[in-house]
Formats: C-alpha cells, structure tokens, sequence
C-alpha cells in the first residue's frame, strides 16, 4: 500500500474518499449556495448556518488533531483544548490589533480591556501582532513550541498513560486559571472580543464568513492529508509500533521519546490552527476554552467516530456537535445525559468507534453499492453475472 | 487638625476628673443629671458631644441606658417643651419615658417627638465612653469587652476612668485589657517621657496586630526622639512576633486544606491504586455525599428538630452507605468490562459524571443547597493575636485523619484487606488461591466511594453543596495521588498535606490563583523527575 501515490491510497479507503470528497464539494456548494442563490430559494443556505458549520468543521479538525496522537501513538491527551484555545488567543490578539481606534476608548494602539485596566503600554507579547503573518506564525508556533517543551519534558522522562492524560490536564487547568487572571493581558474573565475585521475585511460580511467556511473545510481536508501523510510514512509505522509496545520499539533501538514529541508537536499545531479558525467565526475567545471538560468533550468525538482512523474523528465532531446544537437547543435537560451516555455507551460498546466498526462499515458499504447499482446498472449487472 | 484636637482633648479629663470628684464626694444629684441629659438636645453634634461628657462626669449610674439610647435611636425630645426622653415605638406612636425618673411620661406621634441624631463621630465617642462606664461592670466579660472598647477607641478622656477600673480590677486577664488600654492612651497623648516609654515597653508585651499599628504611628508621629526609639523597637517585636504567629496561622490554613484534599483523594487513592481505575466520577461520589447530608439534615429538621447537633453521626454512615452502593453498582455496570483499558475507563467513568451532575441538577435543582453547621462546629477559637481556628477546620482535619486511620486498619487488620492487597500485588496468582477477585473488586471500589461520601459529609460544613462540588475537588485530587504516588496511603498523606501547606505559603506572596498554578506547575516538574510519585510501588506491579 504505501507504494502507491497517496491519492489512490485514499480512494482506496472508501468512507476517507467519501468524507473528503464531501468535504471539499462542501468548500465549495456552500458558499455558492449562501452567495449566489437569492434568499427566497429553498437552496439558499443562511449565513447562520454557514458560520455553524465553519465552526463544526474547526472541531473536527480539533479532533483530527486528537486522533493523530491518542489513535496512532497512544497519548490520550486531555489537554488538547489547551493548544485549541492558544491558537485563538493568537488570532484573537490580532483581531484585537485589528480594532485600533475603533474601540470604545479609541485607544489607537491599547485594547479597550487594557485602557480600562489603566495599563499605559501594550505588553511586550502582543508586539507584532498587528502584522497578520506574524499573527498566523504565532498561530502555529505558541502551541507548537508549549507541546514541545511539555512533551519534551514529559516523554523524557516516560510518563505516560494515565500519568500523561491527567498532567496534561492539569496544564489545561493551570493555563485556565491564569488566563482567568486580568494581569496576564489577554482580557481575563471576558477574553478577547468585539472583532472588527481580519485583513481589512469585515468578519460579519457575508463573503468573509463563507471564506472562513471555505478554509475551515479546507483546513479539514488539509489536515487530514498531512496526517495521513505522517502516518502511512516508515514515520507512521514506527509511531504505531510505540503505541501497540512500546518496550519493543525501544528494545529495537528507536529512541521513542522523539517520534512521540513529533507526534504531539504536529498534532499541537494543527489543534492552533483550529483555534484560530474558530475565533472569527463565533467572535469570542475566553479563559472557559481551558477547560478540563472541553478537553474531553473532543476525546468523546474521536472515540465515538473511531480512533487511529482519521476519518472517524471528523464524522465524530460533526456528529456530536450537530447533536450538541441541536438538544441544547431543544431538551436542554437532556443534552447531558446524552453526552454522559455517549461515553459510557461508546466505550462499552463501540470500542473502535463508528469507522473502526466492521458491521458499521459494511453497512455503509452496503449502502453504496445499492447506490451505485442504481446509478450504473450495467456495469454491475456484469459482475453479478460472472459471479 | 491634630492641635486643635489635643487642645479639645485637654478639656475633657478636666471635665471628667471634676466629674469624678463630684460624683464620689457627694451622691449625684437629680437636677444636676436631668441638666446634663436635657443638654443632650443641642443644636450643634459638637455640644452633643460636649453634653455627652458632661454627662459621664456626673458618674450617675442613669447615664448608661441615656448614652445607650442615643447610640441605639432611642432618645427623643417632645417638640412642645424640648424634653429629652426614651422613646419606644408602639404602633403609631411612641411611648415616652423620662430618663430621670424612669417614669412614663405620656405618647407622642411621630410629628411631635424628634430622634436626637447622631454621626459616626458622635457614635464612636458613645461607643468608647460606654466602654468606659461598664469598665466597673461586675460581670468580667462585660468588663473585659469594654477594656477592648476603650482601647480600640484610644480617647485620653477615659485615662481617669481606666486607672479607677485597674486598681479595683481582680481579675488577671481583664486586667491584662485594661494595662493595654491604659498604655495605648499614655504612650499616645501622655507627656512624661517616662511614662511614655514604660507604656510602649508594656505594649511591646502584647501580639496583636492593633498594638503594632498603635506602635507605628506612634514611632513616626511622636514629637520625643526617646519614645519615638522605644515604640519603634517595641513595634519590631511585636512585629516578630505577629509573624511567628502568621506562620502559625498559615500552617493551620495548609493543614485544613490539606486535610481536605486528604479526604478527597483518598478515595481516588484506593481505586486507582488498587485497581488501576482512573475514577473521573469520584467528585461527583463526594457530591453524593454532600447531597445525603442534605438530605439527613431535612429529614432532622423536620422530624427532629432537637437533635439536629446529631445529624451529621447519622450523615456519615448514611453517605458511605449510599455512595459506597453506588461504587458498587458502578463497578459491577461498567467498570468491570473495561479492566486493563484504563483509558477508556477514564472516558467512561467521566461520562458517569456528567451524567450524575445532570441527574442531581434535575433533582435537587442548580442551586447551592443550604447544609447547616451543628453547634458543635460553628464558631472559632479566637485569640488576640490575630489567630482564629474554627471549630468545623479542626473538626474535619480530626475526620480526616480518623478516616486515614480507619482505612490503614482496614488494610492491615481485616481479611478483606488481606485479600485487597493481595490483588494489588498480584491479580492473577491472588486469583489462584481461591480469593474473588472479582468480588475484592468491587468492594474496593464501593469502599472508596464510599470514603468520598464521607468526605462529601465533611465538604458540606465547609463548602457550598451544589452539583459542580465533585468538579472543583476532582482535579485536586488527582495531582495528589499522582504527587504521593499509587497505592500508598502515606503517600495520600503526605502529598496532601504537603500540596495544602505549600499552596497556602504561597498565598499569601503570590495571591491564591496564582499560588495554585505554582503548585499545578511544581507538580507537573516533579512527575518529570518521579514519574511515578513520592512513594512509588516497585516491583512488577509498576510496569502494567
């Protein structure tokens, strides 16, 4: 298989082909439909609803991030949220630049927070984040560079399972609480908000949120091929090789602690960039992003979709967010019974999730062939009969 | 300001002196005291507050209910003829009573009597000179307040006063109050350098955070270089002292805290290091056990009023009961099918929590549940250092330390602990000599649920019972079983007190959040250097 060209490796994995191919029809219907289509059609889509999905899709490129380290090499990190909500406060900070003297206080250069706090100069972290490409550098880099220094320390000296999940969050937690502080100086309880626009472009138009729409689909499919790329590599093999022993790979002279930090960095980056995604599309970034629970809350989608899958953790997200929206909405009691349910019920019963289940797949499989009976009868018509 | 102030002051120990020397020569006579009360009515809170003099020099016993009622808002004068008289209100109107005689004197509406108002100027003066008149009060407490009165009000007109009260004064520690007092005025407004100084070196015998602040001003303000010297080096000492005793103070604050983290962790404790059973719901186990003292103490309020003090002997046994079922039914449902995939345990038992969250939430409400103190628990040790111990923080450290106690008895004594530690050890050979494994399992579990119930018992005296109590102790928790290390209860033990005791020296440099984020920082060093706690298991035992 891995001599093949990445492409047909894909076509060959039939939900992945399908998942990405809806993805990127998705990327582009979407925002055609929302632009384009008059709003008395019934094919218009709102722009509501175009800013939801954006904001579904960050999640599932959140969990894709999740699924790279707890599929494939056997971190479960509960501190995922953290690297999410470090990647916003990057776009946050530059959103926040972005305001100038448009702000309440009209302060050119300080946010409103930081006038209100009497602060007279801008801390030196937040230079340069009126510059957009620094910002986006920042985006990547701030989660990147705390996983790497937390991995560094942690796969060093060993700590994993159990230890590993629940230190990293106490990370989370720790970050929650300073980033509650208002002399951190992003904002405290009430974060950044009241975003104007990014790159000159207001982010309430119509055309920036389906740009967002657009990248964050984008973004989702990017991010799987780069993870999928990482993981069918010789790189890919050794990393699963930790996660099913790691003693063997260590006997066997790897050195276990560099894959793994490899690992968690990318997947850190890849969690930022979501986070920066995110940001613009709900208008608010605040302390709460930290916390513990939201960090597990992702676990939940890729375990529901199916771990060490890729795909399964964007059908996962998708589902249970939508499911989210929707029963917070409608039997607000219940939503948490639910979400308690899902995790009982999926580690009981679907251990590998939606797309690790055989019957699940088969199913699906099922289904495709009926449809692509009914869409191409001939060319089946042959096979049946040669069988 | 200040001059005008010590030339007033100069005025009123004269008056009162002058007062004394009438009082005790010759009993009081009516005219002179219905003078002095009539006086209170005056135009300016100046002359009240000159009347009020007055009307302690005269020494009469009457004038204590007088100043009283004018401090409480109870003083009138009757519009038509300017007299000054009690006045209780009575429906619509009040009732008068004439503070000479002590004799009714009619009703008046509301139009036709006055209050006789009052400033915090004023009220300060009454409060003080009060103090002052039940310093000959028989009752020693009485007399010991007003000494902490007079010395809280620091006003030199009540120097006479005080010498009185401290020659006749029998009693050791109200005699203590009243030398204090008694210093404070001389070292502040006395003029013999002498004097002055024995009066700073008496103060310098006192810890209380109130004598220093009195030293320091005085060590900055005083016009003589040699009191100025004294009251410095005696502040210093004082100083020392208060800080010897804020060490103490704080280390009482890192115990409790401690304490509570002990309750709340060793719970978690067992599972995990019996088991390997990540508990994500054990929070939620202690919130069980708030939510059943709430429960027994309904049950008492309504039913037993009297014995209300006794509701938390029976809420122990009732939440371990309750929460140690739960465990067991937890263990039995779900966390027995996830043996040996500690992670998914992790996931499904944090699914458990929300779910319990949401089902207590729908029961009892989102609301904080209120979960009264018995007698025997409220109030404090108060010392006049600064100190204070309260009775619930001394109470739950003892609980928790019992509750330790009781749990290492269990483990060494009983055959059940023999058969626990066995399974620690060793699943499968423990497994072989005929133990159920299966069954140890699941008590193991229900004992540490239940153990977090009873230390949601003890939660409940100290915190708010509302659905997210598990969620705020549930990470706590965890850093505490991962600082002291699996399966040990000393390590519980002493990673709880130790993580108490470190955040609450840190408080107070860095402020609390940030105290906490320095030991969840520490904590997550140190596992880089002890992976696997303070006390860690070796053997094979470490490596599955």
């Amino acid at each position: 298989m891995t001599h093949q060209p990445m492409i047909l490796r894909i076509l060959h994995d039939r939900v992945a082909a399908a998942v990405l191919g809806i993805l990127v029809l998705a990327a582009f219907l979407v925002p055609v439909l929302n632009l384009m289509v008059p709003e008395t059609s019934p094919f218009h889509v709102p722009s509501y609803v175009v800013t939801l999905l954006g904001k579904y899709l960050t999640y599932a490129l959140l969990a894709l991030s999740v699924d790279l380290v707890w599929g494939y090499c056997g971190i479960l990190s509960l501190g995922h949220g953290a690297f999410f909500a470090l990647g916003g406060y990057a776009m946050g900070m530059y959103m926040m630049r972005q305001i100038g003297d448009r702000g309440v206080y009209g302060d050119p250069t300080l946010p409103d927070f930081m006038v209100f706090l009497d602060w007279k100069e801008l801390p030196w972290y937040w230079y340069g984040f009126d510059n957009f490409g620094f910002a986006m550098l920042m985006v990547m880099l701030v989660p990147g560079v705390l996983a790497f220094v937390f991995g560094w320390f942690a796969f060093r000296s060993r700590v994993t399972g159990v230890y590993l999940s629940i230190i990293t969050q106490a990370m989370t937690y720790a970050l929650l609480l300073a980033f509650f502080r208002n002399d951190m100086g992003f904002g405290g309880n009430n974060g950044l908000t009241d975003f104007k626009d990014i790159l000159g472009f207001d982010i309430q138009s119509d055309g920036m949120r389906a740009t967002l729409f657009f990248l964050s689909a984008m973004a989702v499919v990017g991010g799987y091929l780069v993870c999928r790329f990482i993981v069918d590599s010789r790189l890919g093999r050794v990393i699963i090789a930790i996660r099913d022993s790691e003693s063997r790979a260590r006997f066997l002279g790897y050195r276990v602690e560099y894959y793994r930090l490899f690992v968690f960095t990318v997947s850190a980056v890849l969690a930022g960039i979501a986070g920066a995604l995110y940001v613009p599309q709900v208008g608010i970034i605040n302390p709460s992003e930290f916390a513990p629970a939201n960090s597990i809350e992702i676990v939940i989608w890729v375990a529901l979709g199916g771990r060490g899958t890729l795909v399964g953790p964007i059908i996962g997200a998708l589902v249970v967010n939508y499911a989210k929206t929707y029963f917070t909405g409608a039997l607000p009691e219940i939503w948490l019974f639910m979400l308690g349910g899902l995790f009982i019920l999926t580690t009981l019963f679907l251990p590998k999730g939606i797309v690790g289940t055989e019957s699940i797949v088969a199913a699906f499989e099922a289904r495709r062939l009926q449809l692509a009976k009914w869409l191409r009868p001939y060319d089946y018509a042959d096979k049946e009969a040669g069988q | 300001m200040l001059r005008k102030f010590f030339t007033f002051s100069w005025v009123l120990p004269l008056a009162i002196i002058l007062g004394l020397v009438t009082a005790t020569s010759a009993p009081a006579h009516a005219d002179e005291f219905s003078d002095a009360v009539q006086a209170l009515n005056a135009k300016s809170k100046k002359q009240i507050g000159q009347a009020i003099d007055a009307l302690v020099a005269t020494g009469d016993e009457r004038a204590v209910p007088v100043l009283e009622a004018l401090l409480n808002g109870k003083l009138f004068y009757r519009k038509a003829d300017k007299q000054v008289f009690f006045a209780e209100k009575s429906g619509k109107v009040y009732v008068l009573t004439d503070p000479v005689t002590g004799k009714e004197a009619g009703e008046a509406t509301r139009k036709e009597a006055k209050k006789i108002g009052i400033n915090n100027k004023l009220r300060g003066q009454l409060k003080g000179v009060l103090g002052a008149m039940t310093l000959m009060s028989p009752d020693s407490a009485k007399r010991m307040k007003a000494a902490d009165e007079v010395f809280k009000a620091n006003s030199p007109g009540m120097l006479p006063m005080l010498e009185k009260a401290l020659k006749r004064e029998d009693d050791a520690d109200v005699r203590d109050r009243m030398t204090r007092a008694r210093a404070a005025i001389v070292l502040e407004y006395g003029t013999d350098t002498q004097a002055r100084i024995e009066a700073a070196k008496v103060l310098g015998d006192f810890t209380d955070p109130d004598v220093s602040a009195l030293l320091s001003k005085v060590a900055a303000n005083a016009d003589d270089d040699a009191v100025k010297a004294m009251a410095q080096d005696m502040q210093v000492s004082v100083e020392n002292r208060l800080a010897t005793w804020a060490f103490v103070g704080n280390l009482f604050q890192g115990v409790s805290l401690g304490s509570v983290l002990l309750l709340a962790a060793v719970g978690l404790a067992i599972t995990f290091g019996v088991m390997g059973v990540i508990n994500m719901a054990h929070g939620e186990m202690v919130m069980l056990g708030a939510y059943t003292t709430f429960v027994v103490q309904e049950i008492f309020r309504n039913n037993f009023p009297g014995a209300f003090d006794w509701s938390l002997a029976v809420a122990v046994p009732m939440a371990f009961l309750v929460t140690g079922l739960v465990g067991i039914a937890i263990e039995r449902g779900i966390i027995r099918w996830l043996y040996g995939r500690p992670l998914e345990t992790l996931l499904a038992t944090w699914g458990l929590s929300l779910i319990l969250q949401q089902l207590i939430r729908s029961i009892f409400g989102p609301t904080n549940q209120e979960v009264g103190n018995p007698s025997w628990m409220s109030g404090a040790i108060e010392t006049s250092t600064g100190l204070v111990l309260t009775y619930n923080r001394i109470w739950i450290i003892v609980f928790s330390l019992a509750v330790l106690v009781m749990l290492a008895l269990i483990a060494r004594k009983t055959m059940f602990g023999l058969q626990m530690r066995a399974v620690t050890q060793n699943r499968s050979m423990a497994s072989s000599m005929g133990i159920r494994s299966g069954w140890v399992d699941a008590l193991t579990f229900g004992l540490g649920s239940g153990i977090a119930g009873m230390a949601g018992v003890a939660l409940s005296q100290i915190d708010n019972v509302s659905p997210n109590l598990g969620q705020t102790y549930i990470i706590d928790s965890f850093m505490v079983v991962v600082f002291g290390g699996v399966g040990n209860l000393w390590g519980t033990l002493v990673g709880a007190f130790s993580l108490g005791i470190v955040n609450k020296f840190l408080e107070p440099y860095a402020g609390a959040v940030l105290a906490k984020i320095l030991v969840l920082v520490g904590i997550i060093l140190f596992i880089q250097k002890r992976p696997r706690g303070l006390f860690a298991l070796k053997g094979r035992a470490v490596e599955s």
